[in-house]
């Protein structure tokens, strides 16, 4: 897999997004620890981090279900969409039916032009009509991203968008990701997979008990992580999991 | 909140087959206990033997003994006797399950009576019951009923024999013809007033120290007579000693007839509102939709608005449909909708507010559904449990628990709005409230760990 280089011009764009001093205990339990970074438009950001890291609690508070003890999370441009890890849907309903309820919701303009921008967004315009319940894992994230999308956010945030799915499916959820980062949507999603971090990350943040121990690409991730011993294999999680060990986690 | 509840409702039409049997089996469920509740079997049948020789009758020393065909119709229009030829025949009924039990009168019932009340025998004159001891309840039901009967039985001979007593007392007084008991003979008796009369005229032509003695005998049959006048009105009070005045001091009461409709609407009620709105609730989270809507989309509260509403929309189409099925057959007062709706939305908030605690704490549609029946269905019948059948300490304990779910309150409302003799109106309508906003508030905090 080859390493991609940070698109042009975005490193330069103002940040949509700006996480400063993030702090959350549960009970004594020390969740996140002053975390900061920021995010531009268009730009495709990676959480990364073992488990109990503090993934799941950074992006909830990102997206505005819990609250952190302390810092502040700045948007500049209303709320983030947000898109859960297990598809958010009503397996009875049409696939139309799930993005109309969610638009009326959501109070959107043109409910039924939403819905149709939508299904062209998602290509799944032919299987408007069939019960969610009918549809592969695959389609079904598709219309889960979608229902974060609805709201048109300048940051959308994902929670392991690709858990569950198969290699193709893999692939077109991240072609339609992609696609939205491109249309200048910025996308933060936790993942346990460095290997799709860094394909499809412009930017790796790494968590490890609760802290911020690494915020860069994955190039420099790579870097970080020192030379790769003799023998070993010559792959991203061998990369993370050196660096890992080099910062003690 | 109109977009979520036009979800429900869509998701209710996927659902055909649930919403079906959500909404028909609480009413057959309702309807069967309405009238078993309601229609206790009036005349039960019962196998009977009589095996007293034909013509033979109980004498009592005037025409009017007992008759067998006298005593045969009277018992049979309190049970409905079926005629058996022998005891074993009796016994295969019982056994068959065909009656509910058997009642023997043997040959010598009728001397064995008759010894007894002439003083020549000592043994009481028995009849034999057989009862099926295979369930305990229904022993207990023939049981109770054939006691009935025999007292009653009793009571009847009882009120006979006193009426000859007094007959006898009055010739006994005043003097007349007297047929000897069981003899056939018939005597003639003086009686004591002709005896004071008698006394009175030898008394006057009697010499003096004869005539004091005559005159004690005359004072001792005055008397006597006055005394006898005085133990008829006892006998009299002895015919019926026991009169009964009844009256009603709490618990204004519906027709039966109207208690059992108000049983059925408040188990229909409670059943569809509670699984309705407890699965639909705990649905939210299983659909991973529960997040997503109340990121900002609509608040927790406004959510369980929703259901409950959902709720007690359901109550009243149900409800409404119950009562509308049930018109033919038992006679519904709608001229008092008025009422009967008000009372149908109140039952139905708090039934959706108990299904919102519910469904929060299960967390789980199955879990829930589980939890609503293991709570619903015994609620509703220790609520039916009526005062005086147990101990004082457990019936405050049942009030206590009933009085802190919504069927027993709702059942007063629901009788009290189809009946004009029911309970009031106010105090069911307020303890519905009050469980609606408790239960809610009970919802609320469980929401809390609901994601």
């Amino acid at each position: 897999m080859s390493e991609k280089p940070p698109r042009a011009g975005r490193r330069r764009a103002a940040p949509v997004l700006e996480v400063d001093g993030l702090s959350k205990s549960y009970g004594t339990r020390i969740a996140l620890r002053e975390v900061s970074f920021s995010a531009r438009s268009g730009e495709l950001l990676a959480v990364l981090g073992p488990n109990g890291a503090g993934k799941t609690t950074l992006l909830s508070i990102l997206a505005g279900i819990s609250r952190p003890d302390a810092g502040e999370v700045k948007r500049s441009d209303g709320a983030a969409g947000w898109v859960p890890q297990e598809a958010g849907l009503y397996h009875r309903l049409t696939v139309e039916e799930n993005l109309r309820l969610f638009a009326r919701m959501e109070r959107v303009g043109d409910v039924e032009a939403t819905v149709d921008r939508m299904l062209e967004q998602t290509g799944l315009e032919e299987r408007r009509h069939d019960q969610i319940a009918s549809l592969s894992g695959g389609n079904q994230q598709r219309i889960n991203i979608a229902l974060g999308l609805l709201g048109e956010p300048a940051v959308l945030l994902l929670y392991e968008p690709s858990s569950g799915l198969d290699a193709s499916q893999r692939i077109r959820l991240w072609q339609f990701v992609s696609g939205l980062a491109k249309g200048g949507t910025t996308v933060i999603y936790s993942t346990h997979q460095i290997e799709e971090a860094s394909h499809y990350g412009d930017r790796l943040v790494v968590l490890a008990d609760g802290e911020t121990i690494f915020d860069g690409s994955f190039a420099e991730l790579r870097r970080a992580a020192g030379p790769r011993p003799k023998g070993s294999a010559d792959d991203p999680e061998s990369d993370f999991v050196r660096f890992l060990r080099r910062k003690g986690h | 909140m109109r977009w979520l509840l036009l979800k429900d409702l869509q998701l209710l039409r996927r659902s055909p087959l649930v919403t079906g049997l959500l909404v028909v089996y609480p009413i057959v469920l309702a309807v069967l206990i309405g009238l078993a509740i309601s229609r206790s079997p009036d005349r039960p049948k019962v196998a009977f033997l009589n095996e007293i020789p034909p013509g033979e009758s109980l004498s009592l020393g005037s025409d009017e003994g007992f008759s067998q065909q006298e005593a045969y119709r009277q018992l049979c229009g309190k049970i409905e006797c079926v005629s058996a030829s022998s005891r074993e025949e009796v016994e295969d009924k019982v056994r068959d399950g065909e009656v509910l039990g058997g009642l023997i009168i043997p040959d010598d019932f009728l001397d064995t009576l008759e010894a007894q009340l002439s003083t020549t025998g000592t043994e009481p004159a028995t009849v034999d019951v057989i009862v099926n001891q295979d369930d305990p309840l229904k022993a207990q039901l023939v049981d109770d009923r054939i006691r009935a009967l025999l007292t009653q039985a009793n009571l009847q001979l009882s009120q006979r024999i006193t009426e000859v007593a007094a007959e006898y007392e009055r010739i006994l007084s005043n003097g007349g013809e007297f047929e000897i008991p069981f003899l056939g003979q018939t005597v003639q008796i003086l009686g004591l007033a002709n005896a004071e009369r008698i006394l009175d005229t030898l008394a006057a032509d009697a010499p003096s120290p004869e005539r004091q003695e005559l005159e004690r005998i005359r004072d001792f049959a005055h008397l006597a007579r006055e005394n006898l006048a005085l133990a008829d009105n006892f006998l009299a009070s002895v015919r019926q000693p026991i009169a009964v005045e009844k009256d009603v001091i709490a618990g204004d009461i519906p027709p039966l007839d109207t208690f059992a409709v108000a049983v059925a609407a408040a188990v229909t009620l409670l059943f569809v509102t509670v699984l309705l709105v407890s699965g639909s609730l705990a649905l939210e989270r299983e659909e991973n939709t529960f997040t997503r809507l109340t990121r900002g989309l609509v608040s927790r509260t406004g959510l369980l608005v929703e259901k409950a509403a959902l709720g007690t929309a359901a109550a009243l189409v149900v409800t409404l449909l119950l009562l509308a099925a049930i018109t033919p057959f038992e006679s519904i007062e709608w001229g008092r909708i008025h009422l009967i709706v008000p009372a149908i939305l109140l039952a139905g908030a708090a039934s959706s507010a108990l299904g919102l605690a519910i469904g929060a704490a299960a967390r789980e549609v199955r879990a829930s559904a589980l939890l609503a029946f293991a709570l619903a269905l015994p609620i509703a019948f220790v609520s039916l449990i009526p005062s005086g059948t147990i101990g004082e300490g457990l019936y405050d304990v049942i009030r206590v628990v009933a009085g802190a779910f919504p069927f027993r309150p709702a059942l007063d409302a629901l009788s009290g709005a189809l009946a004009e003799s029911g309970p009031g109106l106010g105090l069911p309508f307020l303890h519905l409230a009050l469980l609606t906003a408790g239960y809610m508030i009970l919802a609320r905090i469980a929401l809390r760990r609901f994601a």
